[in-house]
């Protein structure tokens, strides 16, 4: 048993989670929800097991890194990251329905990760820049940040539809109508958010803390750097907006929406778009 | 706080619409950046973009669009906004924070959204007491008041936590003043020392000595105050060809005495009276030290050796010379060695660049090394304003996390006497996560109902 079909085993479960979310949402079986919860469970732990594992082929490898150092190894993390929080979202505010908006996300992350031939899954050795403590602090802050944000744009879009139902006064059975209610994802949204700029300042940090360790510049407005800004300025809009000009509701979640693709082109536009010194996306 | 009507420029810094604004320009005009190539020479753009294009990105700064005029215009109205906002507002701030919570009017805890009421047999003065206790169980610390009929408890926890957001405007203050304070550009302008901040490089061949970098953009020559000299430069790979490490070891010398030898490594700068080194690059040379021993005559001798050159050892006989190179780029992996003793056939053999070879001979055993000649690329920063980046940083994590994660709590109290006993109305507010404070607030009087 390697790392991979581990790997594989996961995708497949996030797969099914996320079909059984989506069966929740339509055919509003609990039965459905709670296999689509106990299958991203199941999916965490094995992914858990597999990342360690990678971890461990890495030292027998003989160049030992944390699993967090290129396209693949991030976009796994990533999926990681999302369904642990959402999970815990789930556990804590027991709002099950989320998860058909959410467990995709992580589900096509692994896929993508699995099937792309632009992404290269082999462990490789670190070039000189990376090996670094402040990779793992990096990657992992930023990561815990992008997951929220894939959350809140998964509440924001699920706000929406939310209301779309409450104004067409559709039926407490159909889809719209089982969602909870528009208050209660608001603040969701609101909070996911207020957890994901935390996370995605931290990430900024640290980042331009090793890049002054290593280049002896903590910002040079490389693209990667200058994306994350953009998002940071975008998350910061709205929070602004909701705290001193008492946004809410539609608007909020529109701009939730708005920072996941902000969130999405930093983390994958930038790659393969633009150049830049991030250049683990390339290969 | 002046009417802000009566103040236009005043209350235009200081609306939340502006700062609104600010964020939305900084973020768009800062694409351009992403899109379009940075700091490369005018040709570039001529060739990309058409003559007149290139014409306009001239007069716009688009080339260097993060240190333009415009740009930098558009950071300080973000920094003169975030001041006036958060004077703005502080001293309002304070005044909440100030406000004592017993001073409130009794009557007015009727009108909190979170209130709940408990009857208690006892009379006014045990049923708060109870009360008190109860709150000083939970970690707050109640203080009291009489009222016309009875009397008044509160307690708050986190009134400073108000602050928060303006620990984080703050934050971002002193981040922008540690750009301002390691800024080449403020040091050679403003301040007219450009020693003071700046970062520049130095090509260093192993072996030599600088007194002095070239700074970035001006090509201005930088006195460092002592003398830094590359004693070797090394390259590691990995098995599959990749590079592992490049190090270069070096001494500091003061007053051309050695004061300290350090090896920098990509992440692993060496920094001396201020002056920080970074292993940013590296020439590979076209001259190789060839080092011989011969034993058992235990003899030495080192050389430096271009290619296709013959040269002679005079206490041994023998020559030598490199006939061949294979190189991956600059640098060479392997080379081809001609080296004759006088004795026999001259052998013709391959050697890794940098690893010793032994080569038996008639008259004796020689060992051969044969290393290529690099010089180290560092760039050299001075940035006396990185601590205070640094600690806008950490002030920022700090204000970010009160700012969202930490409330003000306030608690209320009223006792006042009723026919059977006393009736006690708790009210509480909080300014953020309501929906847990409500929780709390509710286990909290439910505890005295359940004890009465």
């Amino acid at each position: 048993m390697d790392s991979s079909q581990l790997f594989g085993i996961c995708m497949l479960a996030y797969l099914l989670s996320a079909a059984f979310y989506l069966g929740l949402l339509i055919f509003k079986q609990p039965r459905a929800g709670q296999i689509g919860m106990l299958l991203a469970l199941a999916g965490v732990v094995v992914q858990t097991a597999a990342i360690g594992l990678r971890w461990y082929e890495s030292y027998q490898l003989g160049h030992g890194h944390a699993p967090l150092t290129n396209m693949y190894e991030s976009l796994v993390f990533f999926a990681w990251c999302t369904t642990l929080l959402y999970l815990y979202l789930e556990y804590r505010y027991k709002a099950r329905v989320v998860g058909a908006f959410v467990l995709p996300c992580a589900a096509v992350a692994m896929a993508y990760a699995s099937f792309s031939d632009r992404i290269d899954d082999r462990i490789n050795p670190l070039i000189p820049a990376l090996q670094s403590n402040w990779l793992i602090a990096h990657v992992v802050t930023c990561f815990i940040g992008y997951a929220a944000f894939a959350v809140a744009g998964g509440l924001g879009l699920m706000y929406l539809i939310k209301r779309r139902a409450v104004q067409r006064q559709a039926p407490a059975d159909s889809i719209g109508g089982s969602l909870p209610e528009l208050r209660v994802i608001d603040d969701l949204t609101h909070r996911t958010i207020v957890f994901g700029f935390l996370w995605l300042s931290a990430g900024i940090i640290t980042g331009a803390v090793w890049a002054n360790e290593a280049w002896g510049t903590y910002w040079s407005w490389d693209p990667k750097e200058t994306w994350s800004i953009i998002t940071w300025f975008l998350y910061a809009s709205t929070l602004h907006a909701r705290f001193t000009r008492g946004w809410s509701g539609r608007r909020i979640a529109w701009l939730a929406i708005a920072g996941f693709f902000a969130v999405f082109f930093t983390y994958f536009g930038v790659n393969f778009l633009l150049s830049g010194l991030h250049s683990y996306g390339s290969s | 706080m002046t009417p802000p009507a009566n103040q236009p420029v005043r209350s235009f810094f200081a609306s939340v619409q502006l700062a609104l604004l600010l964020l939305f320009l900084l973020a768009a005009t800062s694409i351009i950046g992403t899109i379009i190539p940075q700091n490369s020479p005018p040709s570039f753009y001529i060739e990309k973009y058409g003559a007149q294009t290139a014409r306009l990105f001239q007069l716009l700064d688009i080339t260097d669009m993060y240190n333009s005029w415009w740009f930098l215009a558009l950071l300080t109205l973000f920094a003169v906004n975030l001041v006036v906002c958060s004077l703005e507002r502080i001293p309002g701030v304070i005044r909440t924070v100030r406000r004592d919570g017993l001073q409130t009017a009794p009557d007015q805890l009727d009108r909190q959204p979170c209130r709940q009421a408990v009857d208690l047999a006892a009379p006014v003065a045990e049923a708060s007491q109870r009360a008190a206790a109860l709150l000083r169980a939970h970690g707050w610390k109640p203080r009291e008041a009489a009222t016309a009929d009875g009397r008044l408890l509160f307690a708050e926890r986190g009134p400073w936590t108000r602050f928060g957001v303006y620990v984080v405007h703050l934050s971002i203050l002193v981040i922008l003043a540690g750009a301002l304070v390691g800024s080449s550009t403020v040091a050679s302008r403003l301040l007219r020392n450009p020693d003071f901040a700046f970062k520049g490089s130095v090509m260093l061949p192993e072996g030599e000595s600088t007194g002095h970098i070239l700074a970035f953009k001006s090509g201005r020559r930088v006195d460092l105050g002592f003398t830094l000299r590359c004693d070797a430069f090394a390259i590691e790979y990995y098995d599959n060809g990749m590079p592992k490490t490049y190090r270069s070891s070096v001494t500091v010398l003061e007053d051309g005495k050695p004061v300290r030898t350090a090896e920098i490594e990509v992440n692993r700068p060496l920094t001396h009276r201020g002056v920080t080194f970074y292993q940013s690059s590296y020439q590979a040379g076209r001259e190789y030290v060839v080092s011989l021993t011969k034993q058992p005559d235990n003899l030495s001798h080192t050389a430096v050796v271009p290619p296709a050159r013959e040269i002679a050892w005079p206490e041994t006989g023998v020559r030598y010379g490199i006939i061949n190179r294979e190189n991956q780029g600059e640098v060479t992996r392997r080379l081809k060695i001609w080296f004759a003793d006088g004795q026999g056939e001259p052998a013709v053999f391959w050697v890794p660049a940098g690893e010793e070879t032994t080569v038996e001979r008639p008259t004796g055993t020689y060992r051969l090394q044969a290393r290529q000649l690099y010089a180290t690329g560092l760039q050299a920063t001075r940035d006396p304003g990185v601590w205070l980046v640094y600690g806008g940083c950490l002030l920022m994590l700090i204000g970010l996390y009160i700012a969202f994660f930490l409330s003000h709590r306030r608690l209320w109290v009223r006792v006042e006497p009723a026919a059977q006993g006393s009736r006690l109305l708790f009210a509480g507010t909080a300014n953020k996560n309501r929906v847990a404070f409500e929780k709390k607030f509710s286990d909290l009087v439910a505890e005295l109902d359940t004890h009465r």
